[in-house]
């Protein structure tokens, strides 16, 4: 299976030929050929000046495919608190609801969370599907999977949303494999096509170098995980109105082959940088391993938190923890100081809402500068040994 | 250019690139500045099978031969000289085992060795007895059925650190050449100690000191080869080393030209890179082409002693000779391209220049060098 | 104990560069390289045996190409390996993989499987839990440490969004590992020989029984409709060349005006 051209409105000009990544793009006699290489990334469709390529289409399984009502949110919880990312769902699930005129849910499970309902409803659900047990005090893939699972099927939702964390990218897959159906992670835009009522998920691809719109048109419900701060939060009203549901899902064998033997928080590090207002980070233009300390100085001077971009994390020179960007954490503090980071796709993803971004880079044509509001050219261990040396004077 | 490697030593290649780029030479600077002995990744290579290189499969290695040897010693030498003579001296100590081991000898010394587990050195060098090598003083005593060593050598490479020592002593002073024996010794023999570590020029990551035997006793079953053949053992086994030494060098002076190469296309002065200015560039073509002349010398010599031949000191010597001279030459030009840079401890330059000087004067001066093919030119010469 | 690994081949999309000119990816140059968690999840499955014996096959899915992730596989250790190649396969999204992958896990048997946690191509992160459901197994996902503790029973620690969690997990079981969990080893000489004669039979969906509507484009219930590029920051900010220390200062007296400083 692969990308189709026709023949009759290729013209020959090869444009799609560098855009594959995958090589599968060749051209003889004139026309594009492609070859059995081809993963249907998409790719040369969207670069062939004569939309001479096209995707190929699947024909629906079954005759069920439009059916589903409402668009749901995984309403995740740790020890009673509702994850933060929830309300960004809400708000995004909100937008949805409303413009196809259905309602927004918000799936909550939990021991003894009753009482978080509200703030659910009162950021924008309309429903709450409340199952409060002792099997589920803790986050666990076989009960928690087998229980929403059984909510799906009772109330069929049309979409279901979940946020893109740890625990959601182990649930979200488990239960669309049990529903077989189609599931987006990461989705950093997500619109509704109205009419077919068909959720357009979009993401980044290709580990970041190509955006993907992505739909999934036969199988309910749609489902999609959303990064954490790429949608903005819902606001809490008080007096909005909503509907607690409790059903009534008996769950009788659920195995338990999981079982959780202890938990560490580590604060420290991880929290800091994702609260952070200031965040300085260093990238490979440090040079090495001990340039990065003048990155932990600035963030001392500055009191904000420090990063890393994916190229020194994967050398060691700092840990996974303070990794920005498309495998890393996505922030959005009051200020960014990218330190010898070139910009890269996958890294930007992870800081370009920040409110203020500055770039140093010796580079001018470094990617970077052209989303910092304040770049300065140079060479990055003097320009940061200098601002210390500015910062240390001035206290 | 092809060098016309078969598939496997293309793999050895890489494989042996892979890691002097990825392990190596990240701490060269490092290992060379604070003296550090590379244990960690001689483990790293050991794990990857490169002690295996060239120990026949018999007895647990790859059976690669000299030519396996040599394509390792080049690319590991480009990333630190010091790492590659510490990976050599083990392969000196396994050499005489090869060639003049009983089968008991091999079968008890060779599987750690070729896994890496253990390392091994050799032995010959004295404080009386450098390029006059046979002017020894180390004794080896019968009494019974042991053998009891005394004396000391000097500058032994991987002395202190390696298991297994494979060293020359006298067996019977009055017979001259012919009274040297070959003895296996490994550490932790009671009279067996270590003088300190030298401080060298170059070659840093590699451990160099004194062996010191005092009444060392060791079984009878520990003589290598026959009582009288010590001379034999050490010139075969140097012969047939040789050519990894020239490899050694030819990888220092290639790292050095690609850096020089590398720093002359950035660096501006005039308003022109001066890669441009044919001064340097005619100084870059020179070394190039020295370096290749040295590697095709030395591959030959290496096939040639892989194609089984048996009389080869002189092409040994010739690849050893060339390729050390070399080495030195295109390293200094190297510093020379990098100008003040290249003085600069910033740079890798001036530690190969350090570590180049070595491969002219161990495993033989390159004086001895010119000694031995002359002889040799004079021999064939008199047969013809 | 029979430890089956999962590999991609995958484009080394940290090297794929865009050109700024005409906006298309530069594919040229860009290495084909064993997606990077997977080599971790290698490496712990060869662990795994060094520890408690038993045996590592490599499985992967992919066009006939990706037998050389494999060849790499058994050159770093695994001592068999699997390619699942067929253009029924091809299409598949992150369900169908799953699918496609879990049928051939039961062909061959195991007592463990491991992941990566998610390719770089894809970064979906989603086909090590698919493929456990699959199989009717538990998962964990995201794991930085995994022991063996009796026979049939697992002891991982597992990364949580602000710290970690030790879970114990009654085997068969599947597990995706993060990069703290090893440090992947080199190749061996003696791997790359052996790896050197091996051939790869492809599996296809007959061998694995597989039902045609679950797998490629027919068993993939999303599919992209649009690709695009990125959209590139309009780039309004201020750029400034020249000395270091005037700049730094400048810079510290904008922060301080932001009242960052």
């Amino acid at each position: 299976m692969s990308v189709s051209v026709r023949i009759d409105e290729c013209n020959g000009c090869a444009d799609c030929v560098p855009s594959c990544p995958y090589g599968a793009i060749s051209m003889e006699g004139g026309s594009a050929v492609v070859s059995a290489e081809c993963t249907m990334c998409g790719a040369c469709v969207e670069v062939c000046p004569q939309n001479a390529i096209e995707m190929p289409q699947s024909e629906p399984a079954d005759s069920d495919t439009a059916s589903g009502h409402g668009i749901w949110v995984f309403a995740e919880q740790r020890n009673g608190e509702i994850a933060s990312v929830v309300y960004e769902l809400l708000e995004a699930g909100r937008k949805l609801a409303d413009k196809i005129g259905e309602e927004l849910g918000a799936v909550l499970l939990g021991k003894g969370i009753a009482g978080a309902a509200d703030k659910l409803i009162g950021c924008g659900a309309d429903k709450v599907f409340l199952l409060d047990d002792t099997q589920f005090e803790y986050y666990r893939d076989d009960h928690f999977t087998a229980a929403i699972a059984a909510l799906v099927r009772a109330y069929r939702p049309n979409i279901f949303l979940f946020g893109a964390t740890t625990n959601g990218r182990s649930l979200a897959p488990r239960l669309a494999a049990r529903l077989q159906t189609g599931l987006t992670a990461d989705c950093t835009e997500l619109d509704i096509d109205v009419d077919r009522k068909l959720l357009l998920q979009t993401r980044p691809a290709l580990g970041g170098n190509i955006m993907a719109t992505i739909i999934c048109q036969y199988r309910r419900p749609q489902m999609a995980t959303v990064r954490p701060k790429v949608f903005p939060r819902a606001e809490y009203d008080p007096g909005r109105k909503g509907e607690v549901v409790a059903p009534e899902i008996a769950l009788t064998d659920v195995d338990t082959r999981v079982n959780i033997v202890g938990a560490v928080t580590e604060a420290s590090d991880a929290m800091r940088l994702d609260e952070a207002d200031i965040v300085v980070a260093g990238g490979r233009g440090l040079g090495s391993a001990e340039n990065y300390r003048l990155v932990e100085e600035l963030a001392a001077l500055l009191g904000g938190a420090t990063a890393a971009s994916r190229a020194i994390v994967d050398e060691g020179w700092a840990p996974y923890a303070s990794q920005v960007g498309q495998t890393g954490k996505t922030i959005t503090p009051k200020l960014y100081i990218a330190c010898g980071i070139s910009g890269a796709v996958q890294h930007l993803i992870g800081m370009r809402s920040a409110a203020t971004i500055v770039a140093i880079n010796k580079n001018p044509e470094a990617p970077i500068f052209s989303v910092a509001h304040y770049g300065i050219v140079g060479d990055v261990v003097e320009v940061l040994t200098e601002m210390i040396k500015t910062l240390k004077k001035l206290k | 250019m092809d060098y016309f490697l078969t598939e496997e030593q293309q793999m050895l290649r890489e494989l042996a690139r892979t890691i002097a780029v990825e392990k190596i030479a990240p701490i060269a600077a490092e290992l060379d500045e604070k003296e550090i002995f590379p244990r960690e990744l001689l483990q790293v290579m050991a794990d990857s099978d490169l002690f295996r290189v060239f120990v026949p499969e018999e007895y647990g290695g790859l059976g690669m031969g000299a030519m396996g040897n040599c394509l390792v010693m080049e690319e590991i030498s480009k990333a630190c000289a010091g790492v590659a003579v510490t990976y050599a001296a083990s392969g000196l100590g396994i050499c005489p085992l090869l060639l003049f081991g009983s089968e008991e000898q091999k079968e008890k010394y060779l599987p750690a060795l070729a896994s890496g587990e253990k390392l091994a050195a050799f032995a010959l060098t004295e404080a009386e007895a450098g390029s006059d090598a046979a002017n020894i003083r180390t004794t080896a005593t019968a009494d019974g059925d042991e053998f009891i060593l005394n004396g000391t050598k000097q500058w032994i490479t991987n002395g202190g650190e390696a298991d297994v020592y494979i060293v020359i002593a006298m067996t019977d002073k009055a017979k001259g050449v012919r009274g040297a024996s070959a003895f296996i010794v490994e550490k932790g023999t009671p009279g067996f100690s270590f003088g300190k570590k030298e401080k060298k020029m170059g070659i840093r990551a590699s451990a160099t000191s004194e062996l010191i035997f005092e009444d060392c006793r060791i079984p009878r079953e520990n003589l290598l080869g026959r009582r009288g053949t010590g001379y034999i053992v050490a010139m075969r086994t140097l012969d047939r080393t040789r050519p990894g030494v020239g490899a050694q060098a030819v990888g220092i002076a290639q790292g050095a030209m690609e850096v020089a190469l590398r720093y002359a296309r950035e660096r501006v002065q005039f308003g022109q890179p001066i890669s441009s200015f044919q001064a340097i560039q005619h100084m870059l073509a020179d070394m190039a082409t020295q370096i290749e002349a040295a590697r095709a010398l030395v591959y030959s010599a290496a096939r040639f002693i892989d194609s089984g031949a048996k009389e080869f000191s002189k092409e040994a010597s010739m690849a050893k000779l060339f390729a050390s001279d070399t080495a030195m030459k295109v390293t200094v030009d190297a510093v020379q391209i990098m100008g003040g840079s290249g003085y600069m401890r910033d740079y890798p330059v001036e530690k190969m220049m350090r570590d180049a000087k070595i491969t002219q004067i161990y495993e033989g001066t390159n004086q001895i060098q010119r000694n031995v093919i002359a002889l040799e030119l004079i021999k064939e010469s008199v047969k013809q | 104990m029979r430890i089956i690994v999962c590999i991609k081949q995958v484009p080394d999309t940290a090297e794929v560069k865009i050109n700024r000119e005409t906006n298309t990816l530069i594919r040229e140059g860009v290495p084909s390289i064993i997606n990077p968690f997977d080599l971790h999840a290698l490496e712990e499955g060869i662990r795994i045996r060094e520890k408690h014996g038993g045996t590592v096959t490599a499985l992967t899915m992919g066009p006939a190409q990706a037998g050389e992730a494999l060849r790499e596989a058994v050159a770093l250790g695994a001592d068999d390996a699997v390619l699942l190649s067929d253009r029924a396969f091809a299409g598949a999204d992150t369900l169908a993989t799953a699918y496609t992958l879990a049928k051939a896990a039961e062909k061959i048997g195991f007592d463990l499987i491991l992941c990566g946690r998610q390719a770089i191509d894809g970064d979906t992160a989603q086909v090590g839990p698919g493929m456990a459901e699959c199989l009717a197994i538990p998962h964990v996902t995201c794991i930085r440490r995994l022991a063996v503790t009796e026979t049939e029973k697992f002891r991982v620690e597992r990364m949580t969004d602000d710290g970690y969690e030790t879970l114990e997990v009654k085997g068969p079981a599947l597990f995706t590992v993060i990069r703290e969990i090893n440090t992947p080893r080199l190749p061996s000489l003696r791997g790359m020989l052996r790896a050197k004669k091996m051939a790869f039979e492809p599996w296809t969906a007959a061998t694995i029984n597989a039902e045609a509507e679950r797998i490629g484009l027919s068993g993939s219930p999303t599919w992209v409709v649009k690709v695009f590029n990125p959209p590139l920051p309009d780039g309004q900010g201020e750029v400034w060349q020249g000395d270091s220390a005037e700049n730094a200062a400048k810079l510290i007296a904008v922060l301080r005006e932001r009242q960052f400083v």
